[in-house]
């Protein structure tokens, strides 16, 4: 995947850029946000990562510009504002996810991951599929191997939003902002406990297990053999 | 302004209090006008009195009764305010302009005031009069007398309009108290408008001037040189926190960034692995104190005080009891959420959730296994109320205070993790709101209660 970093802080670039390298990923840097914005309008990238507070261009004029020239490349900011108000502002600039620094590196791969994904637009689906676990979105119904599984409302969305991301890590962080909407961290994991309550549900009793802990990062919903 | 307000302010309350001094001021000032005039008047009617007499006495010794008639005589005829009679012993008229004794005129060289008929145009008419009775040697008498009805009349005006004299200066009073504390009002009510428009969070407003150069103009003076400061201050203080939260988050996110490159680097079974895991854990807990000391630093500043909204307490309180209660299920305390009622409040979702999730973690952290935690939000007649009440050990009161200091942690429970800022957080998410945060007795436990106060209705 091509991805494009602008980030001033040439220390955070580098670790940056070396860091998405050796995930595989072919990256393209600029330190300042002119510079940005003409690669990104030059170049097809599948991501752009970029941070707020930037020389020469703010960040944010340099997504709104980008947005201007129909340029609907996924933009992940970075940025040191940690605010909600700055966090909607990112995101009505044209933003598609935000993320405060200091930041975990697997904490932006996955969302890079989940915004790369996103890019391919889906046909919409009323069901998803994960090994032999099915979700029905318009019965809000769950089943594996043909047999029902009972799901709290929020048991459900937190199984869909794993299910829409399967074969990625999904971080805590993002469950707690797109299954519950919130911006903070809980003192105490909370999440860990929800996902381990759904993981009775569904992994119990079966002979495989598909709701998987990434150490260190967070959780994968995947089947045992790579989904064809 | 509308008139009923004006009734019930302090500035119109001033104005009555004065215009009833006033009209007490002024009945005082006119009777007393009124009477001292009254005795100057009666003094000097009883000087002509007392000179006539001494006039007419000395003439009865020079020339007898018959002088004295005569003089009488003379002396009645000018049909001036005189009254005179001369009278035997008996008191029977021998001559005069009175027509007979007046009846309380017994006692000789005593003052009397009496009523007489007066015969004008074939019409009797009856005045009253003031004299002295004079007892002449040999057993007549003298009455010399003054008619005073013209005085009596002008008295008897005087005391009926006085009461309509008070009445009008209190009317007038009245209606200028009136138009001055309504231009006073008008005044104030601007201060008083501008000031609640820079609590809502605009800091850039200004108390207007006029042209007066009145005592207002150097209120509004005072008024907005301090604005002007609080405006220095606070910018300065987001300007601090800004370059603070840049400044020393890059170089975390530097060492975050450097842990996790050799983390990815290093065999994961080598044995400096867990010591650097431990490094990147020990890094997340600085930020994690770092940002709670960002977020109250910010919360005091005021910061995102203009971008509250109406916002809703009863599903906040359901979501976090939702988002906590498989926590507190696992260590076995029973979490419940309380019925709530009408729950709106001006807020910031985001920091209230926060803070809620505070009270609810510290609450099923301390709570032993076996024991209950609940959540509520309710509208209560101090105000409405977010609760999260708990049956664990509590805090004494004399304790209470000082646990929401920032980094105060209590013996017991040093040893649990948390940073020892989430009831910091929470006191300055409520100090945002203008809202309270009251530890409670829950006998026995601890109950937090957040109270804010209730919503002004918007009048704009």
């Amino acid at each position: 995947m091509r991805i494009l970093v602008v980030e001033d802080d040439l220390e955070a670039q580098r670790y940056l850029v070396n860091g998405l390298k050796e995930a595989g990923h072919v990256v393209d840097d600029a330190a300042d946000g002119e510079t940005g914005l003409t690669l990104a309008l030059s170049r097809p990238y599948d991501v752009a990562i970029i941070d707020r507070m930037l020389p020469k261009l703010d960040g944010l004029k340099v997504v709104a510009d980008m947005r201007e020239h129909s340029n609907t490349t996924p933009v992940l900011f970075l940025s040191a504002l940690s605010e909600v108000d700055d966090r909607v502002k990112g995101l009505k600039a044209g933003g598609d996810d935000y993320l405060t620094k200091p930041y975990a590196f697997v904490e932006l791969l996955a969302r890079i991951d989940a915004l790369m994904r996103r890019r391919s637009p889906q046909a919409v689906k009323t069901k998803l599929q994960v090994g032999d676990l099915e979700l029905d979105l318009l019965t809000r119904t769950a089943q594996r191997a043909g047999a029902a599984i009972d799901l709290q409302p929020r048991e459900f969305r937190l199984l869909e939003y794993l299910m829409r991301h399967a074969s990625q890590v999904v971080t805590r962080t993002m469950l707690l902002e797109s299954v519950w909407e919130y911006h903070f961290d809980p003192q105490t994991n909370v999440i860990d406990v929800h996902i381990s309550r759904l993981r009775a549900k569904i992994d119990k009793g079966f002979d495989t297990a598909l709701l998987h802990t990434v150490r260190g990062a967070g959780y994968m919903i995947r089947a045992a053999r790579p989904a064809a | 302004m509308r008139a009923p307000g004006i009734l019930r302010t302090q500035a119109y309350r001033i104005v009555l209090v004065y215009v009833a001094v006033f009209a007490v001021s002024v009945t005082a000032l006119i009777a007393f006008t009124y009477w001292n005039t009254k005795r100057a008047l009666d003094a000097q009617t009883d000087q002509i009195i007392a000179a006539e007499i001494a006039g007419l006495s000395e003439q009865y010794q020079q020339l007898g009764l018959r002088g004295l008639a005569d003089v009488v005589i003379s002396r009645s005829a000018h049909g001036g305010p005189g009254l005179y009679l001369l009278a035997n012993r008996y008191k029977q008229p021998i001559v005069g302009n009175l027509d007979a004794w007046p009846g309380n005129g017994q006692k000789p060289n005593s003052f009397v005031d009496f009523d007489y008929q007066r015969r004008v145009e074939n019409q009797f008419e009856t005045r009253e009069a003031r004299g002295r009775v004079f007892a002449l040697a040999g057993g007549f008498n003298l009455l010399v007398a003054q008619d005073v009805h013209e005085r009596y009349l002008t008295e008897r005006l005087f005391t009926t309009t006085l009461p309509w004299t008070v009445g009008l200066v209190l009317l007038l009073g009245l209606i200028g108290g009136a138009l001055m504390s309504r231009n006073m009002l008008a005044r104030l009510d601007q201060i008083n408008r501008t000031s609640a428009e820079i609590i809502e969070g605009d800091l850039s407003r200004r108390v207007p001037m006029s042209d007066a150069h009145d005592e207002f103009d150097a209120l509004a003076e005072n008024l907005n040189a301090m604005l002007d400061r609080i405006e220095r201050l606070m910018k300065g203080v987001r300007e601090v926190t800004d370059s603070v939260a840049h400044d020393l988050r890059t170089p975390l996110n530097r060492l975050r960034n450097r842990l996790e490159a050799v983390l990815r680097h290093i065999d994961p079974a080598s044995n400096q692995a867990p010591e650097i895991e431990a490094a990147v854990a020990e890094t997340d807990q600085l930020i994690a104190t770092f940002n709670a000391l960002l977020l109250i630093a910010e919360a005091d500043a005021g910061v995102g005080r203009g971008k509250m909204a109406p916002i809703d307490l009863a599903p906040i309180a359901e979501d976090m009891a939702e988002l906590y209660a498989p926590l507190a299920e696992e260590k076995g305390v029973v979490l419940k959420i309380d019925p709530a009622g009408a729950t709106m409040i001006e807020g910031n979702r985001s920091l209230i959730s926060q803070a809620l999730a505070n009270l609810v973690d510290n609450a099923i952290k301390y709570t032993p296994a076996g024991g209950h935690v609940s959540v509520t939000a309710l509208d209560t007649p101090l105000g409405v109320e977010l609760r999260v009440a708990d049956s664990g050990p509590g805090i004494p009161p004399e304790e209470r205070p000082r646990v929401v200091e920032r980094f105060v942690r209590l013996e017991a429970s040093r040893n649990s993790p948390g940073t020892g800022l989430g009831l910091s957080l929470v006191a300055a998410v409520a100090r945002l709101h203008d809202a309270r945060l009251i530890l409670e007795d829950n006998a026995p436990g601890l109950r937090a209660v957040i109270r804010f106060p209730r919503p002004a209705p918007r009048a704009r």
